[in-house]
């Protein structure tokens, strides 16, 4: 099938997966043809299940037979929610907290599916619940949900939702969430619409925001917003009922004993301990045992080993969308070009040779980062896009190799100077290296500057403080959107397990500029007419399995043309408590799911 | 003294203004912002966090800002923090009980044991009881509190297992067994600020007192037949205690501030843990706030200890 044509047709994929569903083609035959066209096995079964071919999909064991008499459920966040309105919600402590007592009508699993909560099921083409045209997505609502006071949860409450977050005043952080929304209509009390702008795959992204009742809140929507008395007393349909809130610090909450889901919640009461620093909270958790579970536990994965020994808890490292990487800068960070340094029109004078480029991708020794600095919390990848594993690309290697890099530098002109360092029509190859300052980071800047200065590449490096290094405030020359150096180097989160605000990150019409404020998400200004067309098919091709080859493809740009050099992805590091059964997600938040939490006895 | 008391409080309010304008200035200048948390998820897109920059007007020029605040704070409104959306008194009302109890008590604490040992020292200078006391004021001293805080951390909640390390600001038990749990957690924390406020305190009460017990009036008590019990206590130590006033009346707005390393290490939810999470959060209202009732507390037990000093010694008037 696929093998007589090009390599890079996506397209091609895709029809060759809707012959598998349609009973056209034998599963194994299509798998063979893919691994000999382009593709290894994993991906090829990838594919199809994302096509809509049924995989086993193992069921969530959940043994309690009645609800509650779990006892306390005891949490330990470093940092505790601030805010217990998931709209205002500003960073993932604050959407955690939520998550005790607000519910979404989906979560995403590990895997990255989603998985009904306040919805019957999730939408699909087979059940119409996804218009073929890609311009709806109707949502069939779970009937006998009831909010913690009693009232009825409703198609109205969804509508309700996506009013509230998009209306401006209200200065909601969910309305990126919706931004692809045109609308969104109650066809019943128990089924609603969301009208697209334009047809999209992407109809998912609001399935996980949580959902805040209508009653409740209706008389302070926009600029009022800030005195609904429930901002700070949530009502919801989640497992658990609000007691108390102290901002930072403490939140706790009791079962909720007309839960919508049989046998859940299991525990008697929950409480969210905030404070303090990581690696406390991993003892109490891993060594003493006195918490149950720790958020985010930031620390060095030598010393979570050693915690782990005492085998009161474990660590779960849950992979999920975040990426560290390395940029380069392709724009002129030292000289002004229409009254801007780093300007989108500007070429960097060393960065711009291809060669330069690959032989500092050749010098970054990922298996070192993450058997040394990493761990179980990074792990070294050479591709951008990593996850879910039905997105990671079978055809960039991870190369680290000294005398390559030598070599191809030593090909294209670049010559040892009298110290040492490499130089080409009197420039120097010395280059400014910039990230967040960060043990961990700086960890990673030395030893790539050691393996640089193999090659006769000077690195300088620099470290900003973080609260001025992803600062807002655009008036701060060491601000990342600025990119006032040569090479930068930082995480990006992928939450939801659809790429696509992710790869936005590398289309031109995103460049970072003073005349869009340095807002666009294209820090590093790259320019590619074939990966803006990628992008811009991707966007709108409504089939998934093609979907998934064009992004594959972007990738394979990204990483053979050495646009940015991938580190390591970062899965979400959590401690779980000898007895605790958590099943955590590394696409969505941790506590997303905890009504499916339960104590083993 | 009214007369007194007044102009004093009347010298208060400009110096109050100068400070808030110093604070203000500070803080806004400082790098970084409230909504950087935002900036690396690619959910929220930066129009949405200029769009919340606008919302609580910080695009706006640092007098206008200054003003608003002004005015709301002469209305008795001390502001809205930006990261929980919450009024800032509500905040540092949570916080208050807390502070007062674990550092207050910690003050209590040190009081309780400089005093005495302080001024036994020096009633017996360079004997064995004093050159330990010392001794140990000097290493007390010299360990900082989040060292020993650690230290009493690795012995008796990982090695023996008998105290918790995270204070919990609501204890769900009740009765007596409330009070078994608030003492095993808050022993910890009481312990390492007593004792490293009260070598301080011990090594200034004792100097302060040999400087009086030398005095010709001492000797002249002393020859009077007085016993040596009301020599010290009646005419050594009141006047010995004018500067340990002075250094205890400007440590008690310490009280209120919190301390902030103490409180991260045993995540005391107390104020010194909230003005340290505002600042890490570039929250200005919150930091703008608990930095100016600080200072006023200064200000305040500043004139505390001008008025005490003239009940300790009556020769100092008020004019």
């Amino acid at each position: 099938m696929a093998n007589d044509r090009p390599a890079f047709d996506p397209y091609a994929l895709g029809e060759g997966a809707e012959d598998v569903r349609a009973g056209r083609l034998p599963r194994r035959e299509f798998s063979v043809g893919l691994a000999a066209s382009l593709l290894g096995a994993p991906v090829a079964s990838a594919l199809l299940a994302f096509a809509g071919v049924a995989a086993a999909q193992p069921q969530l064991s959940y043994k309690p037979t009645k609800r509650g008499g779990g006892g306390p459920l005891k949490m330990l966040f470093w940092q505790g929610p601030t805010l217990l309105n998931p709209h205002f919600a500003i960073g993932a402590k604050d959407q955690e907290g939520c998550c005790l007592f607000y519910e979404a009508l989906a979560r995403y699993d590990a895997d990255g599916n989603l998985a009904p909560i306040l919805a019957a099921a999730i939408p699909s083409r087979a059940n119409g619940g996804i218009a073929a045209d890609g311009r709806s997505v109707t949502w069939t609502l779970k009937k006998e949900v009831r909010w913690h006071d009693g009232r009825p949860f409703t198609a109205d409450d969804v509508v309700f939702n996506y009013g509230y977050a998009t209306d401006l005043q209200t200065a909601a952080t969910t309305s990126a969430d919706y931004d692809n929304i045109a609308g969104a209509t109650r066809i019943d009390a128990h089924t609603v619409r969301f009208e697209f702008k334009k047809a999209t795959p992407i109809w998912d992204r609001s399935a996980n925001v949580a959902l805040v009742p209508k009653h409740l809140f209706e008389a302070y929507v926009g600029g009022r917003s800030r005195d609904a008395p429930a901002n700070l007393r949530p009502v919801g349909t989640g497992p658990y009922r609000f007691v108390d809130f102290k901002p930072g610090d403490l939140l706790r909450g009791e079962i909720h004993r007309d839960y919508h889901a049989a046998n859940r919640p299991h525990f008697d009461s929950v409480e969210i301990k905030g404070g303090g620093d990581a690696t406390s909270a991993a003892r109490a958790v891993l060594q003493t045992g006195e918490y149950d579970f720790g958020w985010n536990l930031q620390v060095e994965d030598e010393v979570l080993t050693r915690l782990e020994a005492s085998r009161k808890g474990r660590v779960v490292a849950c992979p999920g969308g975040d990426v560290e990487m390395i940029q380069f800068n392709h724009s002129d960070p030292w000289n002004e070009v229409d009254g801007e340094r780093s300007s989108p029109r500007s070429r960097h004078p060393i960065l711009s040779e291809d060669a330069v480029r690959e032989a500092l991708t050749l010098l970054l020794d990922r298996k070192s980062i993450h058997a040394f600095v990493y761990g179980r919390a990074g792990v070294a990848t050479p591709n951008f896009l990593n996850n879910p594993s039905r997105l990671n690309s079978p055809n960039i290697k991870d190369e680290f190799s000294v005398e390559r890099a030598n070599a191809v530098l030593d090909a294209a002109g670049w010559k040892h100077g009298a110290d040492g360092v490499r130089e080409k029509q009197g420039r120097r190859l010395k280059l400014l290296f910039q990230t967040s300052i960060n043990s961990v980071r700086q960890k990673v800047q030395n030893i790539y500057k050691q393996s640089c200065a193999k090659a006769g590449i000077e690195l300088e490096l620099k470290a900003i403080a973080a609260s001025v290094f992803f600062s807002s405030d655009v008036g701060n020359p060491d601000m990342y959107g600025r990119f006032l150096a040569d090479l930068q180097m930082h995480a990006i989160a992928g939450r939801a397990p659809d790429p696509d605000v992710f790869m936005q990150w590398f289309v031109s019409w995103q460049a970072a500029s003073k005349a869009n404020k340095w807002q666009g998400v294209n820090r590093s200004r790259w320019k590619s007419d074939e990966y803006d067309r990628l992008y811009g098919a991707s966007a709108s091709e409504l089939d998934a399995t093609k979907r998934t080859a064009l992004l594959i493809a972007m990738n394979d740009l990204l990483c053979r043309e050495h646009a940015v050099i991938p580190v390591v992805y970062r899965p979400s590091i959590y401690g779980v408590g000898r007895q605790l059964v958590a099943p955590l997600s590394g696409w969505d938040n941790a506590l997303s799911g905890i009504a499916e939490w339960y104590a083993e006895a | 003294m009214g007369h007194y008391l007044l102009r004093r409080l009347l010298i208060a309010i400009p110096s109050l203004l100068g400070i808030s304008v110093v604070l203000f200035t500070v803080l806004a200048l400082a790098p970084g912002d409230p909504f950087s948390e935002m900036a690396l998820n690619p959910n929220i897109p930066p129009e949405v966090q200029a769009a919340l920059r606008k919302h609580f007007g910080l695009d706006d020029p640092i007098w206008q800002r200054y003003f608003r605040w002004l005015v709301a704070m002469l209305h008795g409104d001390w502001g809205f923090s930006f990261i929980s959306r919450v009024d800032v008194d509500t905040l540092i009302w949570q916080r208050v009980p807390v502070t007062l109890a674990v550092i207050g008590i910690s003050q209590v604490l040190a009081l309780l044991i400089a005093l005495p040992v302080g001024i036994y020292s020096a009633a017996r200078p360079y004997s064995w009881f004093d050159r330990i006391a010392s001794t140990l004021a000097l290493v007390g001293f010299s360990l900082p509190t989040f060292f020993t805080g650690l230290l009493l951390i690795l012995l008796f909640s990982i090695k023996l297992d008998w105290l918790p390390f995270v204070y919990r600001g609501d204890l769900t038990a009740t009765g007596w067994d409330w009070w078994v749990q608030q003492f095993k957690q808050s022993i910890m924390p009481i312990t390492v600020l007593g004792l490293f406020q009260a070598a301080g305190w011990t090594r200034y009460v004792r100097s302060a007192t040999l400087d009086v017990i030398r005095l010709d009036f001492v000797t002249t008590a002393r020859s009077k037949g007085l016993r040596e019990r009301a020599v010290i206590l009646k005419h050594v130590v009141r006047n010995a205690m004018i500067p340990v006033v002075t250094l205890v009346a400007l440590t008690m707005p310490q009280v209120f501030g919190g301390a902030v390393v103490t409180e991260q290490i045993f995540r005391v939810p107390g104020i010194g843990s909230l003005l340290i999470d505002a600042i890490q959060r570039n929250d200005t209202p919150v930091v703008m706030a608990a930095t100016f009732v600080l200072a006023c507390l200064v200000i305040l037990f500043n004139l505390l200890a001008d008025l005490l000093y003239g009940w300790l010694d009556p020769r100092i008037s008020y004019r």
